[in-house]
C-alpha cells in the first residue's frame, strides 16, 4: 500500500478544519465567561416548573402541570381560588344557591373576551361544561363535576346549573383548573397555543425547556405588573437551586429539596419562605390482602413509625408529619398524630394480639423517585424493630406503578405523595387502589357532599378524618412544605400551596 | 456491476434490519406495562374518560393495525403525533436535534482535537513520558463514567468557579453565546471517553503504518522522521481511526442520554428518557428507530470507505 | 516471555483487590451499610466514617465496600449471560459459514444497532427495576460485541491446515470446534471478558443512576451518585467516592484486559 495523494490533500484539511474548530471553541468558553449569560429585567419574571405539561391545556388530561403553568395566568374560571384556599368570583360576578342545594346560578362579567377577540358569554361558559360532562371528555377531574346534571344559558350573562345530588365542594371544583373557560373554536388548539381570559398570553413554548408568555392588552381586569412571563422546566432539584443562585430564573414557588433550602435562607439576596404544602405522603396497603385486611396489624405497623425522625430524614426536617389524609394547608385540617404514635412495645403487643408474634414479610413496591425510596428505607428499618420485614422492589413511575399498584392493585404496601387539595374522598372510591371498604367512612363523605352549611361541611371533614386515623388504610406519614425562594426584591408570590399552581398575576418587582 | 450489484445487497440488508429492529422496538414497547391514557390522565380519571382517550390516540386499535398505520406513516416521513406534546413527533425529534446535534458534534470535534495529537505524539516515541501520559489518559478515560465528570464539572466549574450554568438550555433565540456556554461542560463530559478511545485506536494505527514499507522507504529517501510521520503516517494511519469514530456512535447516544440527563438538556436522548417514562410510545418508537438508523449508516459507511481504501479487505473477500 | 507486561500486575492488583473487598463486605464492613444514624447524617469524612455519612447517616465506606459486591456481582453474571450466548452464536455461525452465519450475522447486527444504556432502559420498562433486569439487560446488549470478536477468532482457526485437514477426515463441527477452536480462542474471549466486564460495571452503573438499577437497600454506586446529586454543594463527598469507585474498578478490569492480551499476543506486545 502506498500514499495516496488524494487522500493526504484531504486529510490535511481535515486536520485545519478541526484546529479552527478547536480555536472557536476556546474563543467561545472566553466569551461565555466574560459576558454574564444571565441578564436581568425588572419587567420580567422567570419562574422554575418542575414537570413540563404534557399540553398547556387543564381541561384535557395532565391536570397538574398544565394547570402549573397556565391556570390564573393564561385561563380563568367562573370562580377561582385564591392564596388562602377560599373560593372567589372571577368570571362570575356573583351567585345563588338555591336552598335544596340543586340549582345554582352565576351572574356572569359581560366585559370579558378571549385572548383571540371573542367575546365571552354564559354560552361559552355552557359550552365548556358541557365539554367535561361529555361523553368524549378527556377531562381528568371529570368525576368532580358530574353532580351537574343540566347547564343552561339564560339570556348572555346568566348561567344555571342543575344538580342531580347536593355537592357542597361543587363550587371549590369549578375554581379548579380543571374546569376554566374555554373558546369553542380553540378547543383543538389549546394544547400548544392556549386561549384563554387572562391577562397572560402565550407566546412560545419551547418544548423541553421553557413556555414564554406576554402580557396581553385586552385583560378585563388590572394589567398585571410585569410584561413577560416564563415558565422554565427543570426537573432536577440541584438544578433548580443551582439556576436560582446563578441567577437564571427569579422564583421557585416549590424548591423540591428540602436539604437545598437552607443556603437561601440566610442569604440576602432571596426572600425563603416555608409555606404550606398540599402534599401528603402516606403509604398506602391494600387493605384487601392479608394481613393488611387486619387493622389491628395496620395499626402497629403505624406505631412502628416515629414520623418526626422520618421527616427528618426525608426531608431535613422541613414537613409536618401527619395522623390523617390532611396536610396542614387544608383550612379543615385536624392535627391526629397522637393516635398511634410511635411506640414499638406496643406495636408489638398488637401486632401478637393480631396473631403475628413473630412479625411477617411482605412487598413494598416503591416508586423509583428519590423522595419515596428514602422514605422507604427508613420505614423498612422501623418495621424490621417489630419485626416485621418489608422487601423493596423498585417500581418504574408512573408508568409502571400506575399499571401495577395503582390499578391492578398487585401490591401489598407503596409509598406516594397525594398532591390534589381536599382528595379525602379517595379513600370512599370504589375502585381505588387501597381497596379499603368502609361504610363508616362513607357516611361521613355522604355528610359533607350533602352539608347545608359551611360548619356542617367543616364537621364532615373533621370527623372523615378521625375515622382514617383509626382504620390507617394507609400509614399517615408526613405532609411537604412548599418551599418557596425568590429574588429578594419581587413581592406577590404565594406563600402557601392550597392549589398546584403557579399564580403570578400579582408578582411585581419592588424598585 | 458487481460494486453496485454489492452497494443495493448491501442496502437491501440494512432496510431488513431496519425492519427488524423497527418490529422489535415496537413489540418490546408494547408489551412495557402501563398504558399512556391513564399516565396522561392523572389517578383522578373515571373509566369512561379513560376510555375516551385511548379511543382518541387510536389505543383501542388492534396491535397489528396499530404497527402498520405506525411504519405506513415513517415510509412516506408522517412520524405521528406525541400523545403528551400533542405536536408532530418529527417537529419534535426535530426541536431536541438542535441541542443533541450541537453537544455531539462539540463532543467529537473535542474528543477528535485532543486524541489525534496525543495519539500520534506517544505513537512517536512509543515507551517514552508522552506515550506513558497518553496511555494513563487512554485508560482513565474509558474507565470514568460521563455522567460522574458531568457532577464533578458542575461542581467545579458551576457551583464554585461560577463560569458556566449548572444546566439548562437557554435555546438557540437566547443568543448564541449563551446557548453555547450551556453546551460547553456537557460536551466535555461526553467527549472524554470519546477521546480516551480514539487515543489509544491512533497511537496503534499509527504505529502499525509506521513499521510499513512506504514509510520506511520515504524514511529513506531523506525525510525527515517528522515530516515522513504528517505527510505519509498519519493520514494513512487515520483509517482505522474514522472508523473507531463510526464504531462509537451507539455509545455517543448512550452518554447522551446520561450527560442530557446529568445537566438537564432538553435533547433527544432525554425526549427518549421522558417519553419512555411517560410511555408516549409513538415517541419512543420513532427515537429508537432514528438511532438504530443512524447507527446502520454510519456502519454500513465506514465499511464501505473501509472496502474502498483497504485493498487488503477487498482482496480477502 | 520473560518479562510480565506491567498493566497485567497493576490490573491484576486492582481486580484482585475489588474482588477481595466484595467477597470480604458479605461478612464484615465497618458499619452496617444498611444502618442508618439520622443525627449523623451528611457528615464529611472524619469520625462519623473514613469515607463520612450520607442523607441518612449510614456510612459512606460501609456502603460503597458492599456496594462492589452489587457491582461486580451484577457485571458478571450479565458478561456471563452475553459471553456465553455471544460465543455460541460466533462460534457456531464461524462453523457452519455460508447463509446460516450471514443470517446469524445479520440477527447480531439488529442487536448491535441498538445504543446499550438506552436499550437497557426499554428493557427495565419491560422487566420492572431490578438487579435481574441490569444483568438481562446489560447481558443480551453484550452478545453482538462477543459474537463478532469470537467469530472472527474462529474463522481464522479454521483456515488453519489442520483444521481444514481435520475436517477433511469427517470429523463433525461440534467436535472440531471443543477439540480446535475452543483453545485456541480463548486467550482472546478471556481478554474480552475482563474488558465487557469493565464495561457492564459502568453500564449498570448508569442504569442505577437513571433510577433503574437494583431496589434500594442493596448498595448501588450508580444510584448513590444519582442521590448525591442533591448534594452537590453541601457534601460533595458524597460525589467522589462512587464515582472513584466506579473508576478504579473499570480502570482494573481493562488494565487486566489489556496485560492479558499482551501476554498472549505477542505482536500486539512488540508495538507496546
Amino acid at each position: 500500500m502506498d500514499a495516496d495523494p488524494r487522500f493526504t490533500l484531504s486529510t490535511g484539511l481535515l486536520m485545519t478544519k478541526f484546529s479552527d474548530l478547536f480555536k472557536g471553541s476556546c474563543l467561545a468558553v472566553l466569551l461565555a465567561s466574560a459576558v454574564p449569560v444571565w441578564a436581568q429585567d425588572s419587567n420580567s419574571i422567570i419562574f422554575v416548573q418542575p414537570v413540563e405539561p404534557q399540553g398547556l391545556d387543564p381541561t384535557v388530561s395532565s391536570p397538574v402541570a398544565a394547570g402549573q403553568v397556565t391556570w390564573q395566568n393564561v385561563f380563568e374560571g367562573l370562580v377561582a381560588i385564591d392564596r388562602d384556599g377560599r373560593v372567589v368570583p372571577q368570571l362570575a360576578k356573583s351567585w345563588t344557591i338555591s336552598d335544596d342545594g340543586l340549582t345554582y346560578s352565576f351572574d356572569l362579567r359581560d366585559d370579558v373576551e378571549f385572548q383571540n377577540g371573542v367575546h365571552f358569554d354564559a354560552t361559552t361558559a355552557k359550552f365548556t361544561l358541557d365539554r367535561i360532562l361529555s361523553e368524549a371528555s378527556t377531562n381528568g377531574q371529570k368525576a368532580n363535576y358530574t353532580a351537574i346534571s343540566d347547564v343552561k344559558a339564560v339570556g348572555v350573562t346568566t348561567l344555571v346549573l342543575t344538580l342531580s345530588d347536593r355537592n357542597a365542594d361543587l363550587l371549590y371544583w369549578l375554581g379548579y383548573p380543571a374546569a376554566v373557560m374555554v373558546e369553542p373554536s380553540t378547543v383543538d388548539s389549546n394544547g400548544t397555543d392556549p386561549v384563554g381570559t387572562g391577562p397572560f398570553k402565550v407566546t412560545e413554548w419551547r418544548k423541553g425547556d421553557r413556555v414564554l408568555m406576554s402580557a396581553w392588552d385586552g385583560y378585563w381586569g388590572d394589567a398585571p405588573a410585569i410584561a413577560s412571563l416564563t415558565a422554565r422546566f427543570i426537573n432536577d432539584p440541584q438544578a433548580q437551586a443551582a439556576a436560582l443562585k446563578a441567577g437564571q430564573v427569579d422564583i421557585a414557588g416549590n424548591l423540591n429539596a428540602p436539604e437545598l433550602f437552607d443556603q437561601f435562607t440566610d442569604d440576602p439576596a432571596y426572600t425563603a419562605v416555608v409555606g404550606a404544602g398540599e402534599m401528603e405522603v402516606i403509604a398506602g396497603m391494600n387493605n384487601a390482602r392479608p394481613p393488611f385486611d387486619d387493622q389491628r396489624v395496620r395499626q402497629a405497623l403505624m406505631m412502628a413509625v416515629d414520623r418526626p425522625s422520618l421527616v427528618a430524614a426525608v426531608s431535613s426536617g422541613y414537613g409536618t408529619a401527619i395522623g390523617s389524609h390532611f396536610s396542614p394547608a387544608s383550612p379543615f385540617y385536624q392535627d391526629l398524630t397522637e393516635e398511634f404514635s410511635y411506640n414499638p412495645e406496643k406495636a408489638k403487643a398488637l401486632l401478637a394480639e393480631a396473631g403475628y408474634p413473630n412479625g411477617f414479610s411482605f412487598d413494598f413496591k416503591v416508586p423509583n423517585r428519590s423522595y419515596a425510596q428514602r422514605s422507604a428505607e427508613i420505614l423498612q428499618a422501623f418495621f424490621a424493630q417489630i419485626g416485621v420485614t418489608a422487601n423493596i422492589q423498585s417500581s418504574d413511575f408512573p408508568a409502571a406503578w400506575i399499571q401495577d399498584v395503582f390499578k391492578d392493585t398487585n401490591y401489598d404496601m407503596t409509598i406516594i405523595g397525594h398532591s390534589e387539595p381536599l382528595d379525602i374522598g379517595i379513600y370512599a372510591r370504589d375502585p381505588y387502589y387501597f381497596n379499603y371498604d368502609s361504610s363508616d367512612f362513607r357516611a361521613k363523605m355522604d355528610k359533607v357532599a350533602t352539608a347545608t352549611s359551611e360548619a356542617e361541611r367543616e364537621a364532615g371533614y373533621r370527623q372523615a378524618q378521625e375515622v382514617l386515623a383509626q382504620d390507617l388504610p394507609a400509614l399517615f406519614l408526613f405532609s411537604y412544605p412548599k418551599l418557596g425562594v425568590w429574588k429578594a426584591g419581587i413581592e406577590g408570590v404565594w406563600e402557601n400551596g392550597p392549589v398546584p399552581a403557579n399564580d403570578m398575576t400579582d408578582v411585581h418587582w419592588v424598585k | 456491476m458487481t460494486r453496485l450489484l454489492t452497494l443495493f445487497r448491501g442496502l437491501l440488508v440494512t432496510a431488513a434490519v431496519l425492519l427488524a429492529a423497527s418490529l422489535v422496538i415496537f413489540l418490546l414497547i408494547d408489551a412495557a406495562p402501563g398504558d399512556p391514557a391513564e399516565i396522561m390522565l392523572g389517578t383522578s380519571a373515571q373509566a369512561d374518560t379513560l376510555a375516551a382517550l385511548r379511543h382518541e390516540l387510536g389505543l383501542d386499535l388492534p396491535l397489528f393495525s396499530r404497527y402498520l398505520s405506525w411504519l405506513g406513516g415513517v415510509f412516506v416521513g408522517d412520524f405521528g403525533q406525541s400523545y403528551t406534546y400533542g405536536v408532530a413527533v418529527g417537529e419534535l425529534i426535530g426541536d431536541r436535534l438542535t441541542v443533541t446535534l450541537p453537544l455531539t458534534v462539540m463532543a467529537t470535534a473535542l474528543a477528535v482535537a485532543v486524541s489525534l495529537p496525543l495519539g500520534v505524539v506517544a505513537a512517536a516515541r512509543p515507551g517514552r513520558a508522552e506515550d506513558n501520559l497518553a496511555s494513563l489518559f487512554a485508560q482513565i478515560g474509558i474507565a470514568v463514567p460521563n455522567f460522574w465528570i458531568g457532577l464533578l464539572l458542575i461542581v467545579t466549574f458551576s457551583l464554585n468557579l461560577k463560569w458556566f450554568p449548572p444546566g439548562g438550555f437557554p435555546g438557540w433565540e437566547a443568543g448564541f453565546n449563551a446557548a453555547l456556554g450551556s453546551l460547553i461542560l456537557p460536551s466535555i463530559a461526553l467527549a472524554l471517553p470519546q477521546a480516551a478511545v480514539l487515543t489509544r485506536v491512533t497511537r496503534a494505527a499509527v504505529i502499525e503504518v509506521t513499521n510499513e514499507d512506504f514509510v520506511r522507504t520515504a524514511r529513506a529517501k531523506g525525510l525527515t522522521k517528522r515530516r515522513a510521520l504528517w505527510r505519509h503516517t498519519v493520514p494513512n494511519a487515520l483509517l482505522p481511526v474514522v472508523t473507531m469514530l463510526g464504531l462509537q456512535i451507539p455509545f455517543l447516544i448512550s452518554g447522551a442520554v446520561l450527560v442530557e440527563n446529568v445537566f438537564n438538556l432538553p435533547g433527544i436522548g432525554s425526549l427518549a428518557y421522558q417519553a419512555l417514562s411517560q410511555r408516549d410510545l409513538i415517541v419512543v418508537q420513532n427515537v429508537v428507530l432514528l438511532f438504530v438508523a443512524i447507527v446502520l449508516v454510519v456502519n454500513a459507511g465506514t465499511d464501505a470507505l473501509y472496502a474502498r481504501l483497504d485493498p487488503r479487505l477487498r482482496a480477502r473477500k | 516471555m520473560n518479562r510480565l507486561p506491567k498493566s497485567l500486575f497493576i490490573g491484576g492488583f486492582i481486580t484482585a483487590a475489588m474482588v477481595c473487598t466484595a467477597i470480604l463486605s458479605r461478612f464484615w464492613t465497618p458499619a452496617d451499610p444498611t444502618g442508618m444514624n439520622i443525627l449523623q447524617r451528611l457528615k464529611p469524612p472524619g469520625p462519623a466514617g473514613l469515607l463520612g455519612t450520607d442523607q441518612i447517616g449510614r456510612d459512606v465506606l460501609s456502603i460503597i465496600m458492599s456496594g462492589a459486591w452489587t457491582s461486580l456481582g451484577i457485571a458478571v453474571v450479565a458478561t456471563v449471560i452475553g459471553g456465553a450466548i455471544g460465543i455460541g452464536i460466533g462460534v457456531m455461525a464461524a462453523a457452519k459459514g455460508g447463509s446460516v452465519e450471514r443470517l446469524v450475522m445479520a440477527l447480531n447486527g439488529v442487536l448491535f444497532a441498538f445504543p446499550p444504556i438506552l436499550s437497557a432502559i426499554l428493557l427495565g420498562a419491560l422487566l420492572g427495576p431490578g438487579g435481574l433486569t441490569s444483568m438481562v439487560a446489560i447481558g443480551v446488549f453484550m452478545i453482538p460485541v462477543f459474537a463478532r470478536v469470537s467469530r472472527a477468532a474462529a474463522i481464522q482457526i479454521w483456515a488453519r491446515d489442520y483444521v481444514k485437514a481435520a475436517r477433511m477426515a469427517g470429523k463433525n463441527d461440534v467436535l472440531i470446534t471443543l477439540e480446535h477452536i475452543f483453545p485456541n480462542i480463548s486467550a482472546q474471549i478471556i481478554v474480552q471478558l475482563a474488558i465487557q466486564t469493565g464495561l457492564a460495571i459502568l453500564s449498570e452503573a448508569g442504569l442505577s443512576f437513571l433510577g433503574m438499577g437494583v431496589s434500594p437497600p442493596t448498595p448501588s454506586w450508580g444510584r448513590m451518585l444519582a442521590e448525591s446529586q442533591t448534594y452537590l454543594a453541601s457534601a460533595p463527598h458524597l460525589v467522589l467516592a462512587p464515582g472513584l469507585a466506579i473508576a478504579i474498578a473499570v480502570l482494573g478490569l481493562n488494565l487486566l484486559g489489556d496485560g492479558l492480551r499482551d501476554l498472549t499476543d505477542p505482536r500486539r506486545r512488540q508495538n507496546t
